[in-house]
């Protein structure tokens, strides 16, 4: 197993987060869905630009329905996924003009990726905008968690949170074929090695 | 000669040092209506505290083993360690949910703080906080937030903009000096104290 170092927390320009917050219109209030960590930043950042903010840390529900282990070991239960898919992003259809999904779906077994997309897919309007991180170096299997944490609109703070295990490691082609309902992907690679995804209905 | 006798044993001293708590529950007096005091989650504003006029804040706890189902109104601070289902309302007051707190209900108050689970939609008037590993589920609409890294947050935000209270301001003398940068703030305080 490939274990990534540690690296420190620090700004950097975020091409992904420029692309998204184009898109919102900033004169006037859009539905904006995080389900990122809940953090003071964002929800200051985000309520500040005028929009209305939803939050919904989808990995702290993975956490608690399936507890801690190897992803596609403990994410297996069918019991669980069920449980944890009926609980999950329960909108209306075309509710958010905006979503952040950041680097979640690393983190999803590979059965759970499909559905929560297709519940993506369903509740962001048409028009509406994706960011997704996913880390560029496929051998890496034990990844430093990060939490993202927008300074500015094209600027993210990124802090590490400890290593985590990824469910698995995605090529662009495999990015691609996830969100192909979609109507547009565009990838940015990042200096510290994430790609960033903004993915468009 | 030595040796005392078992009923010559010297009497004990009267204290002045008030009893041990479990002496007070073998007494009979419930400890859970004592005010909370954990050093750990009380901000120097909070339970038992002085308010800025001087006055001594009153406060009430729920603890670890209450379960309440109904509706709760308060016109004091309350804090909730126990379990309550149902809504909490007290527009004037801080509440805050304990580290054991499980609340299933509605909450308005002027403050929340929360530091273990609600289920349920929160409204502050003034301000409400989410400590590290909080569990808050339901929509959220006061005028601040304060949140700290590692809770656990399923909702909206809204943030309201706040009240405008009316502006008192004193009237100097004629012929009294200009007031002071820093002093409006104690014109105001002076008249609002006065009209009391």
């Amino acid at each position: 197993m490939v274990i990534e170092p540690t690296p420190s927390e620090h700004l950097r320009p975020s091409y992904g987060l420029e692309q998204l917050f184009a898109v919102l219109d900033p004169t006037g209030q859009r539905q904006v869905l995080d389900l990122g960590e809940f953090t003071q930043t964002n929800v200051t950042k985000i309520i500040g630009l005028g929009h209305r903010l939803t939050f919904e840390d989808i990995l702290g529900m993975v956490d608690h329905v399936f507890g801690p282990g190897d992803p596609n070991e403990v994410q297996a239960d069918v019991e669980l996924t069920n449980q944890f898919l009926s609980s999950i992003l329960d909108f209306e259809p075309d509710t958010f003009d905006a979503i952040f999904v950041w680097n979640t779906l690393e983190y999803m077994a590979r059965h759970l990726v499909d559905p929560v997309v297709a519940r993506l897919h369903r509740v962001l309007r048409p028009g509406g905008v994706m960011l997704v991180c996913f880390r560029a170096d496929i051998r890496e299997q034990l990844t430093v968690q990060q939490s993202f944490r927008i300074a500015d609109t094209r600027t993210l703070s990124i802090y590490p949170k400890g290593h985590r295990q990824a469910a698995h490691l995605l090529t662009n082609r495999a990015v691609e074929r996830i969100f192909e309902r979609f109507g547009s992907v565009k990838f940015f690679l990042s200096r510290d090695r994430v790609r960033e995804v903004i993915v468009r209905k | 000669m030595w040796n005392r006798r078992k009923d010559e044993a010297p009497t004990p001293i009267p204290s002045s040092q008030p009893p041990a708590p479990s002496a007070l529950a073998r007494e009979g007096i419930p400890l859970s209506t004592l005010p909370a005091r954990n050093p750990e989650y009380e901000s120097p504003s909070s339970v038992g505290s002085t308010t800025s006029s001087g006055s001594a804040s009153r406060s009430a706890s729920i603890g670890k083993s209450v379960v309440i189902k109904g509706q709760l109104f308060a016109r004091e601070d309350l804090f909730i360690d126990g379990e309550i289902e149902g809504a909490v309302e007290m527009l004037e007051n801080r509440i805050t949910v304990g580290p054991n707190g499980k609340v299933v209900a509605g909450i308005k108050a002027r403050e929340i703080v929360v530091l273990g689970t609600i289920h349920g939609n929160v409204e502050a008037t003034d301000k409400i906080e989410i400590r590290k590993d909080a569990k808050l589920v339901g929509d959220i609409r006061t005028v601040r937030i304060v949140i700290e890294d590692g809770a656990f947050f399923k909702g909206s935000i809204d943030i309201a903009k706040p009240e405008a209270k009316p502006l008192v301001t004193a009237r100097p003398p004629v012929g009294a000096p200009a007031p002071t940068p820093s002093a409006p703030a104690a014109a105001v305080a002076s008249v609002s104290d006065a009209n009391r």
